[in-house]
C-alpha cells in the first residue's frame, strides 16, 4: 500500500483524485491527452434511461473564481451507455463510479440496475442534486424522504456499492445525509453544483439560456469544505469531497476536513491535464511531509472515525 | 492537440478595440488546415477560470509562429491586450475542424465572406487557396469604418468588398447586401460571422456548396463538458446534436441549425 491509495466501497484506488461526473464525459476525449489508469478512478457522466439534448445554449457563463452551468444532464441513454460508452473503457483498469440520474425513482432503479450489472462499473454515483433539470433531480435531493426511498430502491436493485451524490441547496446537509445513511447508502458524495445567476448587461435578462445555472470551481470550495467538516462528525461513512480544487494543496485540505477520496471538476477545464499533475504533485508533498500516509494528515480529532 | 506557453512575438492595435498578436510555439506545427482555433487563458488573472477561443488566423509552420486577431470585448479580450511582447501566453491548441480547403477543385471560384471578429480564420483559408491558384473573391461586413481591418491582406489575394453597418465606409448594409448588389457568382462558399450573417446567407443561397464556422461560449474546448452543443438540421428525435469545440466550429452548408 502506497501513501497515496485509497480504498473505498466498490473502489481500490490507486491515489485519491478521479474526475467529477460531468467535468470528464465517459474519458473519451481526455484519454487521447494521458493514460487514464493514472486516475484513483473516474466519476463518469450522468447517465439517463432516456437519451437527453439538455438545455439550450448558453449553457456556461464566467464568474469570479466560478462558473455557472446549465448544461441539462444532456447524455446519449441508457444504452447508448452501455453499447458505445463503456465498452472504450474495457482496456483500462481504473475503477469507474457511474452517476445516474432521472426524473422518476423507476428510471433510477433502471438505470442503476443496467449500469452496475455491466461489469465494468465499480459503484455508483446517485445524482440526487443536479440543478439543470426541471423535473425531479433536485427534489431528491431536498427532501430528506424522498431521498431515503429512493437511495433503499436503488440499493436494492444495484449490484455494486451506491453512494449519494448531495445537493449544497438545502438548509441543513446533515439531515439529507442521515436520511440516505438510514437508508443504505455506502458513501456520500459532495458537494454538487450551488444554484446561481447571472445577468448579461447588453439584455437585461438572464445569460444562461436555462436562466438558472450551477456554481462550481474555487468560489464555492469553502462551502464544500464546510458541509464535509459538518458530516464528518456525524458520520463514519466515505466521503469523496469535491468543489473547487485547483491546486494539491486543496486535495489535503479536503481529507482534513474529513474527505476519503477527492473529485476534480472544472478545472480541467482550465487545463485537461490538471488530474495527473494534481497526482504528483500530491506525491511529492506526501514525500515531503514524511507521512506514511495520506491519512496520516489529518488531525486525530477531526471527526468521529 | 498541445498545451503549452506560447511567446508573445508581436502585438498591436490594427483597429478600433482589435488587436493582431503573433505568437511563437511548437503547436504550431500541429496546426492541420484554416479555421481550427486557440484556447487562450486570460495573462495574469486567478479570477478567470475559462478559456477563450480564438481563431487562428495566419500560420508559418517555418518560423513556428502563428497570427490571431482579436477584438478586446470583456474581461479576458480586454486582460489580453495589456500582455506585452516577449512574454509568455498559456495556450492549448490547435482546436477544432477547419475549413475544407483541401476540397477545392481547379477552377472553382470561392467566395469569401466574413463578418467583424469572423474575418480572421478566412485569412488563413484565402491564403492557402491562393497558394492553389483558386480564385477568391472577399466580402468583409464590419460595424463601422473605425473597425475595418485585414481589406488590404485580402486584396492581395482577390477582389475584395467591404460593407459597414453605418454606411460609413463601403457599401452600406449587410455582407448579403453587397453580395446581392455586385450580382456575386460562385461555385463554393466560406462564411465565417455572427449567427444572423450566417443565417442571413444559409436561408439566401439554401443549395450553396460551402461550410460556416460557428461560435458558442465554451468550456473545455476538448469535447468532453457539453457546452458548446448545436442542433443538426436532421434531428430525427430531438437529441441529434454537434459539439462546435471538437466537430466544428466549420461545418458544411445546412448541416446545423442556426
Ligand atoms: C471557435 C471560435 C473562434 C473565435 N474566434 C475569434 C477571433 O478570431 N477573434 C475574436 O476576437 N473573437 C473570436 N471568438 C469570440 C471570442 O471567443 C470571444 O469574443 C471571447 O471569448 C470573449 O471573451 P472576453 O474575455 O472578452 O469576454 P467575457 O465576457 O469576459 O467572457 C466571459 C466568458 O464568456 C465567453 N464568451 C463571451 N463572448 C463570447 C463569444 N462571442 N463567443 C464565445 N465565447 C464567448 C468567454 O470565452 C468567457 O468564457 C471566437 C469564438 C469561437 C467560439
Ligand atoms: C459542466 C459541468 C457538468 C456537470 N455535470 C454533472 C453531472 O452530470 N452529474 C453530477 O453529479 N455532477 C455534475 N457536475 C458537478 C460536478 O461533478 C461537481 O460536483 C461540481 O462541479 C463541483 O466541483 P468543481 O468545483 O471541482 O467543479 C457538473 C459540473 C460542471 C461544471
Ligand atoms: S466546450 Fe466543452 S464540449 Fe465544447
Amino acid at each position: 500500500m502506497s501513501r497515496m491509495s485509497v480504498s473505498l466501497p466498490g473502489l481500490e484506488m490507486k491515489n485519491p483524485v478521479m474526475p467529477a461526473s460531468g467535468c470528464f464525459g465517459f474519458g473519451e476525449e481526455i484519454g487521447t491527452l494521458y493514460d487514464l489508469d493514472e486516475l484513483g478512478a473516474i466519476a463518469l457522466k450522468a447517465t439517463t434511461l432516456e437519451a437527453r439534448y439538455g438545455n439550450e445554449t448558453p449553457r456556461v457563463a464566467e464568474t469570479a473564481s466560478g462558473m455557472l452551468n446549465a448544461i441539462g444532464l444532456q447524455n446519449p441513454g441508457l444504452e447508448k451507455v452501455l453499447s458505445d460508452k463503456l465498452p472504450p473503457l474495457a482496456s483500462k483498469e481504473v475503477p469507474l463510479l457511474a452517476n445516474i440520474a432521472g426524473s422518476t425513482m423507476e428510471d433510477y432503479e433502471a438505470v442503476a440496475d443496467a449500469l452496475s450489472a455491466s461489469g465494468r462499473v465499480g459503484a455508483l454515483e446517485l445524482n440526487i442534486s443536479c440543478p439543470n433539470v426541471k423535473q425531479g433531480g433536485i427534489a431528491f435531493g431536498t427532501d430528506p424522504d424522498l431521498a431515503a426511498e429512493l437511495t433503499e430502491r436503488v440499493k436494492a436493485v444495484s449490484h455494486v456499492p451506491v453512494y449519494v451524490k448531495l445537493s449544497p441547496n438545502t438548509s441543513d446537509i446533515t439531515v439529507i445525509a442521515d436520511a440516505v445513511e438510514k437508508a443504505g447508502a455506502d458513501g456520500l458524495t459532495l458537494i454538487n453544483t450551488l444554484t446561481g445567476m447571472k445577468i448579461d448587461r447588453k439584455t437585461g435578462r438572464p445569460l444562461l439560456a436555462n436562466q438558472v445555472g450551477g456554481l462550481s470551481g474555487p468560489a464555492v470550495k469553502p462551502v464544500a469544505i464546510r458541509m464535509i467538516h459538518e458530516l464528518r462528525q456525524q458520520t463514519t461513512l466515505p466521503i469523496i469531497g469535491m468543489g473547487g480544487i485547483m491546486e494539491a494543496g486543496d486535495i489535503i485540505e479536503f481529507i482534513m476536513a474529513g474527505a476519503d477520496a477527492v473529485a476534480v471538476g472544472t478545472a480541467n477545464f482550465t487545463n485537461p491535464f490538471i488530474c495527473p499533475e494534481l497526482i504528483g504533485e500530491l506525491g511529492s508533498m506526501l514525500e515531503h511531509e514524511q507521512v506514511d500516509h495520506l491519512y496520516d494528515l489529518r488531525a486525530e480529532e477531526a471527526g468521529v472515525r | 492537440m498541445k498545451k503549452e506557453n506560447m511567446t508573445i512575438t508581436n502585438h498591436r492595435r490594427i483597429a478600433r478595440n482589435i488587436y493582431e498578436m503573433e505568437l511563437e510555439g511548437k503547436l504550431v506545427q500541429e496546426t492541420a488546415g484554416p479555421g481550427q482555433f486557440l484556447h487562450i487563458l486570460p495573462p495574469a488573472s486567478d479570477s478567470m477560470l475559462l478559456r477563450r477561443p480564438i481563431s487562428i488566423c495566419k500560420t508559418d509552420k517555418k518560423t513556428s509562429r502563428l497570427t490571431i486577431i482579436y477584438r478586446a470585448e470583456g474581461k479576458g479580450t480586454n486582460q489580453l491586450a495589456f500582455a506585452p511582447e516577449e512574454s509568455r501566453l498559456d495556450v492549448m491548441g490547435p482546436l477544432g475542424n477547419g475549413f475544407p480547403a483541401e476540397n477545392v477543385s481547379p477552377g472553382e471560384h470561392v467566395l469569401l465572406t466574413g463578418g467583424g471578429i469572423g474575418v480572421p480564420p478566412l485569412y488563413d483559408t484565402a491564403c492557402d487557396l491562393r497558394e492553389k491558384g483558386i480564385e477568391l473573391t472577399t466580402v468583409l461586413g464590419f460595424s463601422d469604418k473605425e473597425t475595418v481591418f485585414y481589406e488590404e491582406r485580402f486584396r492581395e489575394l482577390g477582389d475584395v468588398y467591404v460593407s459597414t453597418e453605418d454606411g460609413s465606409y463601403g457599401t452600406a448594409g449587410f455582407v448579403t447586401d453587397v453580395i446581392a448588389s455586385e450580382k456575386l457568382s460562385f461555385d463554393r462558399i466560406f462564411a465565417c460571422g455572427p449567427v444572423p450573417m450566417l443565417k442571413a446567407l444559409e436561408d439566401a443561397y439554401p443549395n450553396a456548396r460551402g461550410s460556416i464556422s460557428l461560435e458558442e461560449r465554451m468550456g473545455c474546448g476538448l469535447g468532453v463538458c457539453l457546452a458548446c452543443v448545436c442542433r443538426s438540421r436532421e434531428d430525427s428525435d430531438g437529441t441529434d446534436y454537434r459539439k462546435i469545440c471538437s466537430d466544428g466550429p466549420v461545418f458544411s452548408w445546412g448541416e446545423v441549425l442556426l
